[in-house]
């Protein structure tokens, strides 16, 4: 009996920097049993061969910066059966929406020596601002084990199991002590949505927020606490602004700094 | 079902103990199977005792805290850390006066790790000749069980844990398999800690039920010596295994005092009388929005509470749908989706979350279980990001005259 036809794969590019799609090829022992049940149609960081749509599964990375990028992300999306976004450039913006808290013109005139070929955005915006958006994978980069559990249950066509509390729970899951209050190191740990499985924060460091902020995240309180403890307002935004400026919790907290 | 009172008899000098502080109360003893003095060579010899026939479990020093964890000998053990807490602070330091003393305070992580794994495979089912096949996982630990070190609050902690996961009507198999054969033994404070408060909730400084053998740490000069008293028959034929001298009659007087002098200086306090009732009559007090406006939900009261237990399910297949696993976690009812049913959450608002906890360690879990579910260990004080304190929160709430009319609401109100 023939075998019915695998759904078909396509991995997208906009303003990014590869590491998401990387997690992919990173797969390494899952990766045949991946090319085993999805036709990879359209995916150039592993392969040439471009298959024309429609795709079954579009996981797209990067963010909006150009007005081309923002036509281009309509076809893909007209293109494709299920739209996923990977990582957070794609999900909120990325570490290139610092952009959005300046001139950006700015910024063309002192890079480039003909900023006249520069056609650009003033702000980087997630894909979800532009078409609509059937599932987000945060991170920075996404994590291997939840692009896995995303693709399994797309192929079982199942809800993916994947946290929305904070990366506290994850932390004391894998019995880290709490950085923060041992150390005293400033961690988003609290206000960060879980999915990394806390590695900074297990190997000494505070966490810097790469999943984006959780849903609901008290950011004026720890603020509020990183103030008592002495930080200066400066370092509070600089806090907030890395991975995810511009999700909308982590920006009005930063922005409320920044006078 | 067995009633929780069954494994928490009528013990009345720890009732006493708890409710009347101050050096002066002399509270009666329970009366010891065997006593030895210990000293410290004493030490390494019972934990290969123990280590031939049991995973020893104690506090040990990593990243800089105390935590527990498995060792092989003695010289393991976190002697001469002294553990300052305070709220949203943690700070462990050796300093050399307290070389070859326990550990002081709780341990950063608390025991139910080991009881109660944060994260654990409960079945798994394979598709074999297009049946699924279903594979138990968990047959509990290949050796019993030996917890060395254990502070009288975190043994009270054990106790309640008993009540809902082995004692109840559904015991809980992984954790009965852990706890089946399991040895203790406890070490009585004579340093609390500046978050403290289990004077307060009646399980210490004074080791209650639970322990095997229980030991309490001397002063005086010259080398270190314990009082290692014996609780159970267990207990008894370790101490006789041992052959440690025999404690001096005085003895037993000499560490009933120095715990009572550590009753007098705990951390914190809190007035439990009628407390259940006092909070319940609250359901709708200010405070509990001023606490939300501080709490980070992050759910860290809750991992480091010795006595919170909760836990989801994630189901998990294989990319080919030939295999699919059950994984149990630990939860914590400050995360939204805790209280997630169909159409969305129940206890959307901080305050919402912040309350069902307190409300449920301090109130109903007498409801339920007979006792408080807070043992005054302090952990969730120490470990909160930004330092909410339940003792204060809770007398905030509590010390309120009550309104007259109904105040508990029966509908959820996020």
């Amino acid at each position: 009996m023939a075998r019915p036809q695998k759904p078909r794969l396509a991995v997208w590019k906009f303003a990014s920097c590869d590491g998401c799609q990387l997690s992919l090829l990173d797969c390494e022992d899952e990766l045949l049993a991946v090319a085993d049940r999805l036709e990879i149609a359209n995916f150039l960081e592993a392969s040439r061969a471009v298959g024309r749509g429609p795709y079954d599964l579009s996981l797209v990375e990067g963010s909006i910066t150009t007005p081309h990028d923002a036509e281009r992300i309509h076809a893909i999306r007209r293109a494709s059966k299920v739209l996923v976004t990977i990582g957070a450039c794609a999900t909120s913006g990325g570490i290139q929406a610092l952009r959005n808290f300046v001139n950006v013109r700015d910024y063309v005139s002192a890079v480039y020596p003909t900023p006249q070929y520069i056609s650009t955005l003033n702000k980087s915006t997630p894909i979800a601002d532009h078409v609509f958006v059937d599932f987000e994978l945060r991170g920075c980069p996404i994590s291997k084990t939840q692009l896995l559990e995303l693709v399994t249950a797309f192929l079982h066509k199942q809800k993916p199991a994947m946290p929305t509390y904070g990366v506290c729970v994850e932390c004391k899951r894998r019995g880290v002590v709490c950085v923060a209050v041992a150390e005293g190191l400033p961690c988003l740990g609290p206000v960060t949505q879980a999915g990394c499985g806390a590695i900074c924060p297990a190997f000494g460091r505070g966490c810097y927020g790469c999943f984006g902020p959780k849903p609901l995240p008290n950011t004026a309180a720890l603020a509020a606490h990183w103030s008592e403890a002495g930080r200066r307002r400066g370092d509070i935004v600089r806090a907030f602004r890395t991975y995810n400026a511009a999700a909308e919790a982590f920006r009005r907290e930063s922005e409320a700094h920044d006078t | 079902m067995a009633r929780p009172e069954i494994f928490f008899p009528a013990v009345s000098w720890i009732r006493l103990g708890g409710l009347m502080p101050g050096p002066g109360a002399i509270a009666p003893r329970p009366a010891a199977l065997a006593a030895a003095l210990l000293a410290q060579a004493d030490l390494e010899r019972l934990i290969q005792l123990l280590a031939r026939d049991h995973r020893v479990i104690a506090p040990v020093v990593r990243d800089g805290a105390v935590v527990c964890d498995e060792i092989r000998t003695a010289g393991e053990i976190a002697f001469g850390a002294v553990t300052e807490q305070a709220p949203a602070r943690y700070r462990m330091t050796m300093p050399g006066d307290h070389a070859a003393r326990w550990p002081t305070g709780p341990p950063a992580t608390p025991w139910k790790r080991v009881l109660h794994p944060s994260e654990l495979t409960i079945w798994r089912a394979v598709r074999r000749d297009g049946r699924l096949v279903f594979e138990p996982i968990d047959s509990g630990p290949p050796r019993r069980l030996a917890l060395v070190g254990v502070r009288p609050c975190d043994l009270a902690a054990i106790g309640r844990l008993d009540a809902p996961l082995r004692d109840g009507p559904w015991p809980d198999a992984a954790y009965a398999a852990r706890r089946r054969g399991m040895f203790v033994l406890a070490v009585q404070c004579t340093e609390p800690c500046g978050t403290c408060f289990c004077a307060s909730m009646g399980t210490g400084p004074d080791a209650g039920p639970g322990a095997d053998l229980v030991l309490t740490e001397l002063d005086g000069a010259g080398p270190a010596r314990s009082l290692l008293e014996a609780r159970t028959t267990a207990g008894a034929a370790m101490v006789v295994a041992l052959g440690a001298a025999e404690a001096p009659e005085d003895a037993a007087d000499e560490a009933h005092l120095a715990v009572d002098r550590a009753r007098a200086r705990m951390g914190r306090a809190l007035d439990t009388s009628q407390l259940p009732a006092r909070l319940l009559a609250h359901f709708e007090h200010p405070r509990w929005e001023t606490v939300a406006k501080k709490c980070l939900t992050c759910g860290n009261c809750t991992f480091a509470c010795p006595t919170c237990f909760c836990t989801t399910v994630e189901d998990r297949l294989d990319l080919a749908g030939e295999t699919a696993a059950r994984l149990r976690r630990w939860d914590t009812c400050f995360s939204v989706d805790f209280s997630y049913m169909h159409g969305g959450s129940v206890r959307l608002s901080p305050r919402s979350r912040y309350r069902q906890w307190l409300t449920h360690k301090l109130a109903t879990w007498h409801e339920q279980f007979g006792t408080s579910g807070c043992v005054g260990c302090g952990r969730c004080i120490t470990w909160c990001p930004v330092g909410i304190d339940i003792t204060l929160e809770a007398a905030a709430v509590a010390d309120t005259a009550p309104r007259t009319g109904p105040t508990r609401r029966t509908g959820a109100h996020p």
